[in-house]
């Protein structure tokens, strides 16, 4: 489960986000919507590390992560895809999710080297474990195609892929339909759900209303930095208030 | 002559060189501030300078004021073709590829250099003779204050020229955003190519002015753009005063460290001090902190 | 994808070829030509790894073989230290040092950190000439003694080819073990996207320096080599221009291809001994191969073609009315 108490940022005489807390409880599909610049995507840098925020805490499972550098996220459960994914243009799709399994290996640069027993070991685990992760993902047939000649759709699925074989216990998705077309975007709600039922707590900055509508079990709405209104989608699409900023200044 | 007669010795010396060392940094944050891009070849261009001037003073016996002008101008010609044969057709290059391309220039330039002129080094005539003057307790040559004179001149034309011409605000805005500057109509890839042209000018001129004094070769150039780099990054890689400020306290520091505690490791003064800037304080003693944005 | 296989053949095929090239190259001279493309192919190795799957410029690695080189002469010409174990400290002493400076070093990013190795290059260049009591400065360090096991002393050229080669072919091999793993992998990430390879928890700056250390221990490891080969070493030998010689090296090669290594060594320790007569034209070709290859052929040689072939390929394939 994730907690963001108070979470304020400043960039000189810019405040990107003030007082923002909420609770992404585990098992639930948490939405994170707001006109551009409500600060969205500041949330996720600050959640993800990237940035240090002003003031305010950030706890992960119950330990407080607001100082702990970006790398070491992974380690402990904290995943993210990005909203114009980040893929490793340049290794293969496999090669890829392997990636992904990194910090559940441990071999290190002489054991590399030299090939040790146990390196030996642990590279076929994580190959096929990443094979998994395809399977997972539904691209099991692109394995060694190039990542950066996939489709975007495609893409998306990949980095998918690779985040979940960090076997994260929280997932954080940047925009996760952005550029995708009708068929894929339901294809990725049924990926999502899948993702909810093993237990991995989502949380999703999204414009796509249809696809937040569907699939959160909770949204929070943010609106220059600030917390607008927060609760069920039902509840959300009913708060004159959100209707007000999207439509009125939004 | 006692250790605070030496000192100030080392002090105007150190500032005389330190003044080369701005000229040169000018040149590097200009080009740096409009492209994003490190001359590396900057210092060969310096070297040209001087190099081009003696071509034109021992051998075609032309007068010095014209063929100093003769030297910038070619070297400032030379500056150009290198934009427009390695630079421009690269807009998409990776840093990496820029870096090693500006350096395979400077050794073109360098290899070109020795082969029309030898590796011999070569003395120009000093601009007003020889004899020393002396303020206070420090002697300094005329050629000295020919250096702080023309350093003072270029900078101030500079300044005038970013400050109050159309051209000079339009690469301002170049290096602050270039996106936006092609948007409003500025032609991005002239005002490149001029900034490679003034910083070769610069450069050139440095080279010249400090040739009387310490001799051309072909290989001067390789220390030279390294200190004026220096020069720049103290300065925070701005085209102005922390630059001028940078050269002065780089050139003044080596100056001392090389009178009072060894002179063999001068240069190696000025690579420390480098490193130290770029461990400790990356943007530079005098420029402004840059926060990041991702 | 990757066949193992094809990778043990390739390597078999080298390690064949090295040891029966003496049979037809007896000539001593053009066997000492051998080992120096031996000594420059694990430098240029070592740096590709750095360079070309890290992606971190360093235009200072002469400095690292001048140190193995110089740390190995000066243990063993003047306080009579074994050759091997003069090298083991040789390669620690450089990887604590590259370690120390590793740190605050890669934090920089492109021209920053080609400055700053450029600097740290050229002070250690400095002190090889200044500190002349240790060094014996500009005129250099000589009384060198050759490496021997037991009673067999590495003292001729064919022996001399033979030990560097089994080097070079050890750190080969192990280069390849590396690059083929999870820490390659992690390189190559850091390389594509640094920003996703922290995302899944690559420890970017840690691998980095790891691998700038790695780099620079190979590269003195090559300098104690080539201390006991020459038996006599000199600061020329290890200033920028060889530091730039180095990335001409990986660049022609091919940045990241281990074998790619290997051929831009040879190439440029070959061809200047062809076009002695032409000598001082070096550094100019030097010049135009770097910024002709990054323009043209920026896969360099071992990829250079295959990418250059694939894509005049599918240009023809299209047909003309397709250029956009």
């Amino acid at each position: 489960m994730l907690e963001v108490r108070e979470l304020t940022q400043r960039f000189g005489g810019i405040t990107a986000l003030e007082n923002v807390s909420f609770t992404a409880r585990k098992g639930e599909i948490t939405g994170v919507i707001g006109p551009n610049g409500a600060g969205k995507t500041t949330l996720f840098n600050i959640i993800t590390g990237i940035y240090i925020q002003t003031s305010g805490s950030v706890h992960l499972n119950g330990e407080d992560i607001s100082r702990v550098p970006a790398e070491k996220l992974a380690a402990r459960g904290l995943v993210r895809t990005f909203q114009n994914i980040e893929l490793f243009g340049n290794m293969s799709v496999l090669e890829n999710v392997m990636l992904g399994l990194h910090t559940r290996s441990s071999s290190g640069i002489f054991s590399c080297m030299t090939k040790m027993p146990w390196h030996l070991k642990e590279e076929k685990s994580i190959r096929q474990q990443a094979f998994e992760w395809l399977e997972f993902s539904g691209i099991t047939d692109l394995a060694g195609q190039k990542a950066a000649n996939l489709p975007f759709g495609k893409g998306r699925l990949l980095e998918i892929a690779r985040a979940m074989a960090v076997n994260p216990s929280i997932m954080l998705m940047d925009e996760p339909a952005a550029g995708l077309n009708n068929s894929e975007t339901h294809m990725l709600a049924a990926l999502i759900r899948k993702i909810r039922d093993r237990g991995v707590t989502v949380v999703m900055v999204e414009h796509d209303m249809e696809l937040v509508m569907d699939i959160c079990d909770r949204i929070l709405v943010l609106n220059l930095g600030r917390m607008l209104a927060e609760g069920s989608p039902r509840e959300i699409q009913e708060n004159p208030a959100v209707v007000a900023a999207y439509l009125g200044e939004g | 002559m006692d250790l605070s007669d030496q000192i100030a010795q080392y002090i105007v010396s150190g500032l005389s060189t330190g003044a080369i060392y701005a000229l040169i940094g000018i040149g590097f944050a200009i080009i740096y501030n409009s492209t994003e891009i490190i001359n590396f070849a900057q210092g060969e261009l310096v070297m040209l300078g001087g190099m081009f001037a003696l071509f034109f003073i021992n051998f075609l016996h032309l007068p010095l004021p014209v063929a100093v002008l003769l030297a910038v101008a070619s070297t400032t010609a030379v500056g150009v073709l290198f934009e427009r044969l390695t630079i421009r057709p690269l807009k998409s290059a990776t840093p990496l590829s820029l870096i090693i391309i500006t350096i395979g220039g400077s050794i073109l330039i360098r290899g070109i250099a020795m082969l029309v002129w030898g590796k011999d080094t070569h003395a120009i005539p000093s601009f007003s003779g020889t004899d020393p003057i002396l303020i206070g307790t420090a002697t300094i040559l005329p050629q000295h204050l020919w250096i702080f004179a023309l350093t003072v001149l270029a900078i101030a034309m500079n300044k005038l020229f970013f400050n109050y011409t159309i051209t000079g605000k339009a690469m301002r805005a170049c290096a602050v955003n270039k996106r936006a500057a092609g948007l409003v109509g500025i032609d991005v890839r002239k005002m490149v190519l001029f900034s490679f042209a003034i910083s070769a000018s610069l450069g050139s001129l440095a080279g010249i002015i400090v040739a009387p004094l310490t001799m051309t070769s072909y290989d001067v150039g390789i220390m030279l753009g390294l200190k004026g780099f220096c020069a720049a990054i103290i300065g925070g890689l701005s085209a102005g005063v922390g630059t001028v400020l940078g050269g002065l306290l780089l050139g003044v520091l080596e100056s001392l460290g090389a009178g009072l505690i060894s002179s063999g490791y001068k240069d190696a003064i000025a690579f420390i001090i480098l490193l130290l800037i770029l461990f400790i304080r990356p943007q530079g003693l005098f420029g402004k902190a840059e926060t990041e944005r991702v | 994808m990757r066949n193992v296989n094809v990778e043990i053949i390739k390597f078999l095929v080298l390690t064949l070829l090295v040891l029966v090239l003496p049979v037809v190259v007896h000539e001593g001279y053009l066997l000492n030509v051998l080992v120096f493309v031996g000594i420059h192919s694990i430098l240029a190795l070592a740096l590709n790894l750095l360079l070309g799957y890290a992606g971190q410029i360093s235009l200072g690695h002469a400095g690292f073989f001048g140190l193995g080189a110089y740390i190995s002469g000066v243990l063993t010409a003047t306080y009579s230290f074994n050759p091997w174990l003069a090298m083991l400290i040789a390669a620690a002493v450089v990887t604590f040092i590259a370690f120390a400076v590793g740190f605050p070093i890669l934090k920089l990013k492109g021209h920053y950190l080609a400055m700053a190795t450029l600097g740290l290059g050229i002070i250690i260049y400095i002190v090889f000439n200044e500190a002349v009591d240790l060094t014996g400065g500009p005129s250099g360090l000589s009384g060198i003694p050759n490496l021997r096991i037991g009673a067999f002393t590495f003292d001729t050229d064919i022996r001399n080819y033979y030990l560097i080669w089994t080097f070079a072919l050890v750190a080969i091999g192990l280069s390849l073990n590396l690059v083929h793993s999870r820490i390659g992998r992690a390189l190559r990430a850091i390389h594509d996207s640094e920003v996703a390879a922290r995302v899944i928890g690559v420890n970017a700056r840690l691998l980095k320096v790891q691998i700038f250390a790695l780099s620079a221990a190979l590269s003195a490891v090559a300098g104690s080599l080539y201390a006991h080969t020459m038996t006599f070493v000199a600061p020329a030998s290890f200033g920028f221009n060889f530091s730039v010689e180095l990335v001409t090296m990986v660049i022609i090669g091919g940045l990241a291809s281990i074998y790619g290594s290997l051929l831009g060594a040879a190439l440029l320790t070959v061809l200047p001994e062809l076009l002695r007569a032409f000598q001082d034209y070096d550094i100019i070709v030097y010049g135009l191969l770097l910024i002709l290859m990054t323009m043209f052929l920026p896969g360099g040689l071992a990829k250079g073609f295959p990418q250059a072939a694939s894509y005049w390929r599918t240009k023809f394939r299209r047909g003309p009315s397709s250029d956009a």
